[in-house]
């Protein structure tokens, strides 16, 4: 492999890296709270509005009902408002934490939901409002539990990043099309996908390696 | 005291309509130990929860230490609570806190000053028998340890009463026995009033001063704890105490053949 190759990849996956990043932040900004409310807005449970949570699933539906590259092209005018242009990473990471935050605002439901009712109950019998049984109970409960669900967020989000990269995003995705793909450089093709193997397997055992550190102090015997 | 007057509740589903409750009424005195018992599905655990309302009652009117429970909004039975302890079947702890912050829970919820929430805990774990344990997870302790964890919790920001839901019944007898003679050694130091539903004969002749039995969301009997042994009235209650002596007969007639 020669320097210009290695240069290529060290650019593109600088690239993807900061797309992730800063996607999976914002996406988290938007996905956290909304996820939070998807489960107390429940029948139910403390703060029950049955026509909140009904809008909000919808319109998580259908942000997530679109294949992502076309959800990408819709959004980009207002990568361009925001940012001032379609191209290039950083116009990316709009429509990349648009459409990751519903798929983020999901994961959260989830994980929130596997907290049993009981303990909730136990909260409210203590006099706890709303706010305190969310920050102190519903999140510190469920936090091994989120911590894998962002993991599969991070994975999902790199794979976003991709298609974008085929749409003018740069990143490992582009190179991998551009080079690989159009210009026949199966070895460019090849180290692409062995760098983003590694990436992928190093968000994974980072995130597995937290949850079962948090996991292990609860469980642990002296 | 505890007042529960026309206390009713129904379920209501797509396909059915349940009663919960009908027409209650029951005085609880200060200071007393009070067990209502019932089989599965008579409607206690609908009532017990219905004292701290979490569950809503169709009707009636509550009254806990002369406030009235059923007419409050959600601002004013925030801080009743805080005065209703509780404790339940499935401990209801909190995984992610040690037990000394699962204690201190409460108190930090009623804003108590941090100096005094440190004494304040260790106080109370002494009481339970757990001063050693402060820094462990609910995950590391055994049944009877969790549940003396969640009788700390229910007490720790001094309340005047005490609900029990099935407080014993994940328990084994030993540990049951010695849950029970915590929550009167408490009742005897704190003159605490307790409410418990059970439906273990053990657990109402172990501690309790006074009963009600409660038959398809009625009541249909109270009176002191042993009227119910010696004099049993309602359906229920003689249904409970032919099952304990058919038991006991049963026993003895297979003892030769050496269980």
């Amino acid at each position: 492999m020669n320097d210009d190759v290695l240069d290529l990849l060290f650019t593109g996956l600088g690239e993807t890296l900061y797309m992730v990043l800063l996607s999976t932040l914002i996406a988290l900004i938007l996905g956290l709270p909304l996820g939070i409310i998807l489960v107390a807005t429940e029948k139910g449970n403390i703060l029950e509005s049955p026509r909140i949570n009904k809008v909000l699933g919808t319109i998580i539906n259908v942000v997530r009902s679109f294949p992502s590259i076309i959800l990408i092209v819709v959004l980009l005018p207002l990568a361009r408002f925001i940012v001032g242009t379609t191209l290039g990473a950083t116009a990316a990471i709009v429509p990349l934490s648009i459409g990751a935050a519903p798929f983020i605002a999901r994961i959260i439901e989830n994980s929130l939901k596997e907290v049993s009712f009981g303990k909730v109950e136990a909260a409210m019998a203590i006099g706890a409002n709303p706010f305190t049984i969310i920050t102190k109970v519903l999140i510190p409960e469920a936090l091994p539990s989120l911590i894998r669900g962002l993991t599969i967020a991070v994975i999902g989000i790199t794979g976003m990043t991709a298609v974008a990269g085929a749409i003018g995003a740069g990143g490992l995705g582009s190179l991998a099309i551009r080079f690989g793909y159009m210009r026949y450089r199966d070895d460019i093709m090849l180290a692409t996908i062995v760098t983003l193997v590694i990436l992928v397997q190093g968000v994974q055992f980072a995130g597995d390696y937290l949850a079962t550190c948090i996991n292990r102090k609860r469980y642990k015997f002296d | 005291m505890i007042r529960i007057q026309e206390l009713s509740k129904m379920y209501i589903t797509p396909s059915s309509k349940t009663v919960a409750l009908e027409n209650v009424n029951l005085q609880i005195q200060q200071g007393d130990i009070f067990g209502i018992i019932g089989f599965s599905g008579a409607g206690k655990s609908t009532l017990i929860r219905c004292l701290n309302r979490l569950e809503e009652p169709d009707s009636g009117k509550i009254m806990i230490a002369g406030q009235d429970i059923t007419a409050m909004n959600k601002k004013e039975l925030q801080l009743a609570r805080r005065k209703i302890g509780m404790i339940f079947q499935q401990f209801n702890l909190l995984d992610a806190k040690t037990v000394f912050e699962n204690v201190a829970f409460p108190l930090q919820v009623s804003n108590y000053p941090k100096k005094q929430i440190k004494t304040r805990v260790e106080e109370i774990l002494e009481l339970v028998g757990l001063a050693n344990k402060s820094k462990a997870y609910p995950l590391q302790l055994s049944g009877g340890q969790k549940q003396r964890v969640g009788i700390a919790r229910a007490l720790s920001n001094e309340p005047s009463v005490l609900l029990s839901d099935e407080a014993t019944s994940a328990l084994d007898p030993q540990t049951t026995y010695s849950i029970l003679e915590l929550l009167k050694d408490i009742n005897q130091k704190l003159g605490l009033t307790i409410v418990l539903i059970t439906h273990e004969l053990d657990v109402l002749k172990h501690i309790c001063n006074h009963m009600a039995v409660i038959e398809h969301g009625k009541i249909v009997e109270t009176g002191v704890v042993e009227k119910f042994f010696l004099n049993p009235e309602s359906d229920t209650a003689k249904r409970f105490i032919s099952i304990l002596q058919g038991f006991q007969e049963k026993r003895v007639y297979k003892e030769g053949e050496g269980i």
